[in-house]
């Protein structure tokens, strides 16, 4: 730890995935639809439209919190933030600002807590298409309503985070999290997580704190890293200047790879937050909450403890596993099947992970069953194991069995002392002075022949058989 | 035709309900508008497709699907509803006929459809003088018999006064009650829609067929309420309290005189009466106006040239807002947005709206209170009778006449008034207003009085 030590706070953004947006029926699934599609007299604040709250929004919500380990406000109530922008139809936001649906939570990263200071639920605002570069510049804008009314959870941590990387890291474990509960794709490229951060700067010799400063537009986890530890040199090169850090708000800009300032704090809006008089505010009963946590299931952190007490995985192993749900899903489904957790793990963390890297996910037509017959087929012997890497890669990419691969291309282990024996019979004969050098206390050639059969058997050989013979030829035992 | 434009002028709600032509109705209707309607000005739009059924006028604020909304302001002018409010959707599966949008004060926010980008509404009484406000030109059109009832939306007595402005009944129901989807937001919390009738009757059987929980309005409540179960019966042996600002100063001499003449009609009905002083009427229209201006500010945001109505360009977005609200918008308007943005600001959130939010409540217990002594709470509807177009000018004038009516939106209470008497030739208006959820009970009390006066059968 050096002298200076970044005090990092992160605001989250996470699209909640609802069938209905917030306050009307239209879909809340609206990636890749046209624009304006997916829009009704109330996401576009027509004369006269109302709003009344989803009752889903509630329960994903309080998933999200329950996760998140906070305490859920029974009473909960909608405000409404005031400013004019043009994604803004009503004019204001339909937010939580005196009553947040949470408060007082935790996440753990790395063993240690980070502190959530209150979760609240709003809705989202539509989308600008500038005809130039900005809104300032533009000749007109285009405006896309699809995504306004979708809900949002916001999450607001205490400054807890003490480096960039553990901001990262918080951002990754957060979307494992909203993955397992289904609360949200998650997904940062696509905007539907989104962070901004706070971080000011402790002098540790002196004392003394910087400025915060707010940082905006990071919009993957690498750039969460990456713009924070920028963010944090050029704090520190202005304090070790004496500079002053001036109280703002940047953004990262992908294509310079620094962050610019967009505003400073000074300017900051009135946002007149008042009580939304149009919805009464909400009470959530013990019943309801508990229900709702009823249909948690199990949580990453609870699932790799698991993983390493039932199947014998080191903690390491179990948290790859798990990171993804599906890919923890697919991985109980196969060894239900093969019984064999271990043996499933090591073929998970090798062939398959690097075939899932390789071709990415969809691009694998694999289920629970090409294991349990690749299995079965190594268990009898009819493959060998580096046949069986070649069986597996063809059935995941193919969809063919790995049984009838084996058949088809002839890869059934050869096992059959007679044959076989022809074969070794074959090796020693062709290679007179590599057997007299090992009769002659060259030990290590014996390799060499179990190499050669299998070279002349392109694999299929039974290892521990050709082991037997040679061993019967070369030392007569 | 049997029915005659003088017959059909007089025409209650319930005889319309029972006429078998429908269709003559309409005709009657659009053609007492335009006889009327050019010196009245109570419509904002005529709708010569009406269709059959039983004309009713629409304030302008409340949507009707393909017809303009214009909320009489030049900033909706061109704007026309993209869907039916759920009171529009109820009265077309009840066999209504929607004959025209009425006129209004702009965005509902005035006390004498002066305040209209269409020009005033007149008095059917005398054309002189103004029909009240803001649902004037509700009021008028039910008064001249233009329509045989209307709707009006009430946020702080914009249903009562000028019913009481033009001699007609007018009842604002418990909040909550009457579905506001569809009724462009003036103040959310203070808004309901309600009728403006010939008779009380009418105003209770127009209830029946508007209110009721809407899935599109979170705060409307789940309540069955037979709004015409004590119509037509004899109803007396209450207590009633008279606040005794009825007779204070402001009030006009001879509406201090009808309310005494109508406490003694009371007791002479059976009923037992007391003067309660009401110190909280003071704050009331403090109260009124910072909590209504300030979700004016926010409501009427959306108003902002982007998405429909008036725009008016300009170099920046900036230019584009303010061009757009500076011109689409009236002077009264943008004075209670300037109030609200204001009283909403951080540095002065708490010492107004906060604070205002708090002797609101205090105003409701205080009212509530009351209501454990006395079944009903009788005021002037105003305390000025009908004025002169044009005499009024002073906003602080304008926003004392609303102080009997102001109240009972604060608490979110029903209230009714009920046409009694004359001061000279302008009817003057008195108010009743009831515990929430009274509704029936109150409209029960209101049209056995108002049938007293009027000579109409009591069983
Ligand atoms: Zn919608």
């Amino acid at each position: 730890m050096g002298r200076y030590k970044p005090i990092i706070g992160l605001e989250i953004h996470v699209q909640l995935s609802t069938k209905t947006k917030a306050f009307c029926n239209c879909t809340a699934d609206v990636f890749e639809l046209e624009p304006n599609t997916a829009i009704c007299p109330v996401c576009t604040g027509q004369p006269g439209a109302l709003p009344v709250p989803s009752v889903e929004m509630f329960e994903l919500g309080v998933k999200l919190a329950t996760a998140l380990n906070c305490k859920i406000n029974e009473y909960s109530r909608f405000d409404r933030k005031n400013y004019f922008y043009p994604d803004l139809p009503k004019g204001y936001q339909i937010t939580q600002f005196f009553y947040p649906l949470a408060e007082n939570g935790w996440l753990l990263v790395n063993g240690k807590r980070i502190r959530i200071r209150r979760i609240h639920l709003e809705e989202d605002a539509g989308k600008l298409l500038h005809a130039g570069d900005s809104i300032t510049e533009a000749e007109y804008s285009l405006v896309d309503m699809n995504r306004c009314g979708i809900p949002l959870a916001e999450i607001v941590t205490e400054p807890d985070i003490e480096s960039p990387e553990e901001a990262r890291i918080f951002m990754e474990k957060l979307r494992t999290i909203l993955r397992y509960l289904g609360v949200s794709t998650g997904d940062m490229e696509k905007g539907a997580l989104r962070c901004d951060a706070n971080i000011s700067v402790l002098d540790t010799q002196t004392g003394k704190q910087s400025n915060k400063v707010e940082v905006k537009n990071m919009n993957s986890f690498k750039f969460v890293e990456k713009a924070l530890e920028y963010e944090f040199d050029r704090i520190v090169g202005l304090m070790e200047k004496g500079e002053h850090v001036e109280r703002e708000t940047r953004g990262w800009n992908l294509s310079t790879k620094t962050t610019v300032s967009m505003r400073s704090k000074e300017e900051a809006h009135d946002y007149r937050y008042f009580p939304e008089p149009d919805i009464p505010p909400v009470i959530l009963t013990r019943e309801f909450i508990e229900n709702v946590k009823k249909t948690i299931g199990e949580l990453p952190d609870a699932r790799i403890e698991r993983f390493v007490r039932e199947y014998g995985l080191n903690e390491k192993e179990a948290s790859i596993l798990v990171e993804e749900k599906a890919v923890a899903d697919f991985y109980e489904e196969v060894v239900k099947k093969t019984n064999a957790p271990r043996e499933t793990a090591n073929w998970f963390l090798t062939e398959y992970f690097r075939l899932m890297g390789e071709h990415g996910t969809s691009e694998l037509k694999v289920t629970a069953e090409t294991f349990a017959e690749l299995f079965e087929l190594l268990k009898q012997g009819t493959i060998s194991r580096n046949i069986a890497k070649e069986v597996f890669q063809e059935s995941v990419l193919s969809g063919k069995s790995p049984r009838v691969i084996v058949e088809e291309k002839g890869l059934r282990q050869i096992d059959d002392a007679k044959e076989l024996e022809k074969i070794v019979q074959q090796v020693l004969e062709a290679n007179p002075q590599q057997v007299e050098a090992f009769k002659k206390g060259k030990e290590g050639l014996f390799s060499f022949f179990v190499g050669q059969v299998m070279k002349e058997t392109k694999g299929k050989a039974n290892p521990k058989t050709v082991n037997e013979i040679l061993n019967k030829y070369l030392r007569g035992s | 035709m049997i029915l005659t434009k003088e017959g059909f002028r007089k025409m209650t709600l319930k005889e319309a309900l029972e006429y078998p032509s429908k269709e003559e109705l309409v005709s009657l209707s659009l053609s007492v508008i335009e006889e009327q309607d050019t010196k009245l000005n109570a419509f904002i739009y005529v709708n010569k497709e009406a269709g059959t059924g039983i004309p009713i006028g629409i304030k302008d604020n409340i949507n009707i699907h393909g017809l303009p909304t214009t909320c009489a302001s030049r900033i909706l002018k061109n704007y026309v509803a993209t869907f039916d409010a759920t009171v529009i959707k109820k009265l077309r599966k009840a066999g209504f006929a929607f004959v025209g949008k009425t006129n209004l004060d702009e965005f509902a926010m005035g006390a004498s459809t002066e305040y209209s980008a269409f020009g005033p509404t007149r008095n059917p009484h005398d054309l002189e003088r103004v029909a009240g406000g803001s649902s004037g030109g509700s009021a008028a059109a039910v008064a001249s018999g233009e329509v045989i009832i209307s709707l009006g939306s009430d946020t702080g007595g914009s249903i009562r006064q000028p019913a009481a402005f033009c001699g007609v009944v007018g009842f604002k129901p418990t909040y909550g009650l009457v579905s506001r989807y569809g009724l462009v937001a003036f103040a959310s919390s203070l808004d309901q829609i309600g009728p403006i009738a010939k008779t009380v009757e009418d105003a209770a059987l127009l209830m029946n067929i508007i209110a009721g929980r809407d899935e599109h309005d979170a705060t409307t409540v789940n309540r069955e309420i037979d709004f015409t179960k004590f119509i037509g019966r004899k109803i007396n042996g209450l207590k009633i309290a008279v606040a005794k600002q009825s007779f204070s100063e402001g009030v006009e001499d001879g509406i201090k005189e009808k309310t005494e003449e109508f406490v003694r009609f009371i007791e002479q009905e059976g009923n037992e009466v007391d003067v309660v002083d009401i110190p909280e009427l003071k704050y009331v229209v403090a109260t009124y106006y910072i909590i209504a201006p300030a979700e004016v500010s926010s409501n009427l945001a959306r108003f902002d040239g982007v998405k429909y109505g008036l725009r008016l360009s300009g170099k920046s977005l900036q230019d584009l807002y303010k061009n757009t609200r500076g011109s689409g918008f009236g002077e009264e308007v943008r004075r209670r947005i300037l109030i609200g943005t204001f009283t909403l600001s951080a540095a002065y959130y708490d010492a107004y709206f906060e604070k205002a939010q708090k002797v609101r409540r205090l105003i409701a217990n205080k009212l509530n209170e009351l209501f454990e002594t006395y079944d009903f709470i009788v005021t002037p509807t105003s305390p000025v009778t009908a004025f002169k177009v044009g005499s009024v000018s002073d906003p602080m004038v304008y926003y004392l006449m609303d102080i009997f009516t102001i109240p009972a939106n604060l608490a979110g209470l029903p209230a009714i008034s009920i046409p009694f008497g004359k001061v000279g030739h302008l009817p003057i208006g008195i108010q009743l207003m009831g515990p929430r959820f009274s509704d029936a009970k109150l409209l029960g009390f209101a049209d056995c009085l108002f049938r007293t006066t009027h000579s109409q059968e009591v069983r």
